[in-house]
């Protein structure tokens, strides 16, 4: 049943012929569709794929995000700072995150944009993508609600939840968090889609490919109901 | 000194109050309430007892510090040495200055009739020492002037609290039977040397009767004045736009910041008019800055909202909140550049999208979890992180938290099937409940208490979800059931 460790690359796996711990060591423009919008899995995969840095992230989001999907919890995240900026519009977002680009003394930059606003233009993806690489800061759009148009990200994801790894303490409890993400375009290598763990304990993605875990991402988690009453 | 503003009248008796360890103390009163019989220290309950009339004002002590600041900077109009004297006094070194004003007694007619002006009243004394004119100010007569000839017989008839003594060694002088300072001027000096020989100087009546009589120095040490950084353009003709001149007054108004050593967190630019108005712009730095380029950029594109009429003359910029800085020397990797990157980016955040757009998410000593956490402007100074993070919360919080539908409720944990958005959620798995109490401290007398659940629904998100009260808590009707946050 617990795929994970019946699967041989599982800590490090390897992707676009070198091995790395994080799949976007470099730094660049990347696109995350949050399955839903209350569906926090796409902040947790972003954030296990930040570089280590003791360093601020530039934290941008919209109105309307903030109030669908909440503004982010420093409990809830292990060891960040945050800068966090609300704005109303998405000019002012795409703004603040470029702003941020131009600076080296961040950790990354993430924007969290509902929709698909104009602004959010194919040349507003490529300025982004073409600071981010060259101020050596990784920049992470959010996006919710949003199709997946024309775009200049290097890297773009689809993230959702699955039913949570069974919890070796509690049956009943939900256990390690569990996400499908799909890498549906790249520049760099084939599109893939691995399931992810958060290990809470150690604070770690372990990824697995997909393949060997549909059985567990096609089931709703029905057979894990709690007990008759 | 503290009634500043509109004070009531003086038949009303008022007292400023501050909290102590048993309820409110009585931290200062106006003279109807000192007439009354109420006394500084005492217990707020007690005094009501005594006086039911009393008006009870919360004091603002740190307020009255930075009035006094500010009050002794402006009474160097008469002198050019003031300091502060404890919470409630100021001291002026007058030598020499007094015949500008027509003489001593115009001087302290002048300083009070001003001081009026303000709705501040005075109790002012002249004397040679600052001892001398502590106790007579506060004991003595109305704006008494002392000679040092005739000052012996000023304060031979004032209590001994007059000496600036602590409240125990008062109390000790009074059971010695020594009342007034005359008594205790005519106790032989051995006598006082040997009973006070290892007091601090304000216990011991012999060091503060020598700085009264002038055989202890005690100087005034006025602290200087900031400087005032201001350049101008003067123009020859009104124009509309200021920006082309911004540049030059920008690297000004920086050399001279830098020939001094300061830096300054807020710049102010200001057009004077042809018409006669003046139109104001500001723009405010996370750290002490003197860096043309990027305070020049910080002005941007807000140049706009400053209104130019028909055109103006003159342009000012002023820099406001000036202190010292040290240079910093950039090394060869650059690194010092590194150091200065970051608050950079937060005034440029700032000028552009505002204070309160702009914020530091910070933690604080709260079980409470929209209290746990905090925003601060991230232009302010950050306070060293005192607070833990907690383990098991979610990595995103709703603003406020949502209430959901319940559908299928059991008697034990979450209800099985709710409504939320539109949406039916089934709940596959949970964990729970922490019971999390509201702080009496901070929340209205019937919150309830919440139960929180991290809850598993069908399609794999997992929530926070809390029920808002038990049944029968007696404080509302039956629990409500709120989703706070998501986990990852």
């Amino acid at each position: 049943m617990t795929c994970l460790t019946q699967h041989s690359a599982i800590t490090r796996l390897s992707y676009g012929g070198r091995e790395r711990k994080v799949l976007s060591q470099d730094a660049t423009l990347s696109e995350v569709f949050a399955g839903a919008a209350a569906d926090a899995s796409a902040l947790g995969f972003v954030l296990s794929q930040l570089p280590e840095k003791d360093a601020p992230i530039l934290w941008v989001q919209d109105r309307v995000t903030r109030l669908e999907s909440g503004v982010p919890y420093l409990h809830g995240m292990s060891n960040v700072t945050l800068i966090q900026i609300s704005v109303s519009r998405a000019q002012d977002a795409l703004w603040a995150l470029e702003e941020g680009l131009r600076s080296s003394a961040l950790r990354a930059v993430v924007g969290e944009i509902w929709g698909d606003p104009k602004a959010l233009s194919f040349t507003a993806t490529k300025r982004l993508a073409m600071r981010a690489e060259a101020s050596g800061v990784p920049c992470w759009l959010v996006r919710r609600a949003a199709a997946a148009n024309l775009s200049a990200a290097r890297d773009r994801w689809r993230l959702n939840s699955l039913p949570s790894a069974p919890n070796p303490h509690d049956s009943h409890a939900p256990g390690d968090a569990r996400w499908q993400a799909d890498l549906f375009r790249t520049r760099r290598g084939k599109p893939t889609q691995w399931v992810a763990t958060h290990e809470r304990a150690t604070d770690r993605v372990y990824l697995s490919a997909a393949s060997v875990d549909q059985q567990m991402a096609t089931g709703d988690g029905a057979h894990r109901q709690r007990a008759a009453r | 000194m503290e009634r500043t503003g509109n004070a009531p009248p003086d038949d009303i008796p008022v007292a400023l109050v501050t909290e102590g360890t048993h309820g409110p103390v009585i931290h200062d009163v106006n003279r109807a309430a000192r007439l009354a019989g109420i006394a500084p220290g005492a217990r707020v309950t007690d005094m009501r007892s005594l006086c039911p009339n009393l008006q009870i004002e919360y004091a603002d002590i740190a307020g009255d510090r930075v009035t006094l600041q500010k009050l002794m900077l402006w009474a160097r109009r008469w002198c050019p040495w003031t300091t502060t004297d404890g919470e409630n006094g100021l001291v002026m070194d007058t030598t020499g200055s007094d015949h500008l004003w027509g003489g001593e007694t115009e001087m302290l007619r002048d300083i009070e009739a001003k001081l009026a002006l303000l709705g501040l009243d005075a109790q002012l004394a002249l004397a040679h020492t600052w001892g001398a004119a502590w106790a007579l100010a506060r004991f003595g007569g109305v704006r008494q002037i002392s000679r040092p000839e005739t000052l012996g017989h000023d304060l031979a008839s004032l209590p001994v609290e007059s000496l600036r003594l602590n409240s125990e060694t008062c109390l000790l002088l009074s059971r010695l039977g020594l009342k007034t300072v005359g008594a205790l001027s005519a106790v032989p000096r051995t006598s006082l040397a040997r009973r006070f020989a290892r007091a601090k100087p304000d216990g011991n009546p012999l060091h503060r009767l020598d700085q009264i009589n002038g055989h202890l120095p005690e100087p005034v040490s006025s602290p200087s004045d900031l400087p005032r950084f201001e350049v101008q353009a003067n123009l020859p003709e009104p124009i509309q736009d200021p920006s082309p001149y911004l540049p030059d007054l920008c690297q000004a108004m920086c050399t001279r910041l830098a020939d001094q050593g300061y830096g300054c967190r807020s710049l102010i630019l200001t057009v004077f008019r042809t018409d006669g108005e003046i139109s104001q712009l500001s723009v405010r730095t996370s750290t002490p800055n003197r860096d043309a380029d990027h305070l020049q950029k910080l002005f941007g594109d807000r140049l706009e909202r400053i209104n130019p009429g028909f055109g103006f003359d003159l342009i000012s910029l002023e820099a406001g909140d000036v202190t010292l800085i040290d240079t910093v020397q950039t090394t060869l990797d650059g690194t010092a550049e590194e150091a200065l990157a970051l608050p950079r980016l937060i005034d440029r955040l700032t000028a552009r999208l505002g204070p309160r757009a702009v914020t530091r998410p910070q933690i604080f000593e709260s079980h409470v979890p929209e209290r746990a956490q905090g925003q601060l402007a991230a232009l302010a100074d950050i306070p060293p992180q005192s607070a833990k993070i907690r383990n098991t919360r979610p990595i995103t919080l709703l603003p406020t938290p949502e209430e959901v539908k319940v559908l299928y409720a059991v008697p034990e944990g979450p209800p099985v099937q709710f409504t939320w958005r539109k949406q039916t959620l089934r709940i596959t798995r949970y964990a729970g409940p922490e019971r999390i109490a509201p702080e009496w401290w901070h929340d209205r007398p019937n919150a309830r208490l919440r139960d929180y659940f991290r809850i598993e629904v069908q399609d794999g998100r997992r929530i926070w979800l809390y029920r808002e009260g038990l049944h029968g808590d007696g404080r509302g009707g039956d629990p409500r059931w709120f989703i706070h946050g998501f986990f990852a």
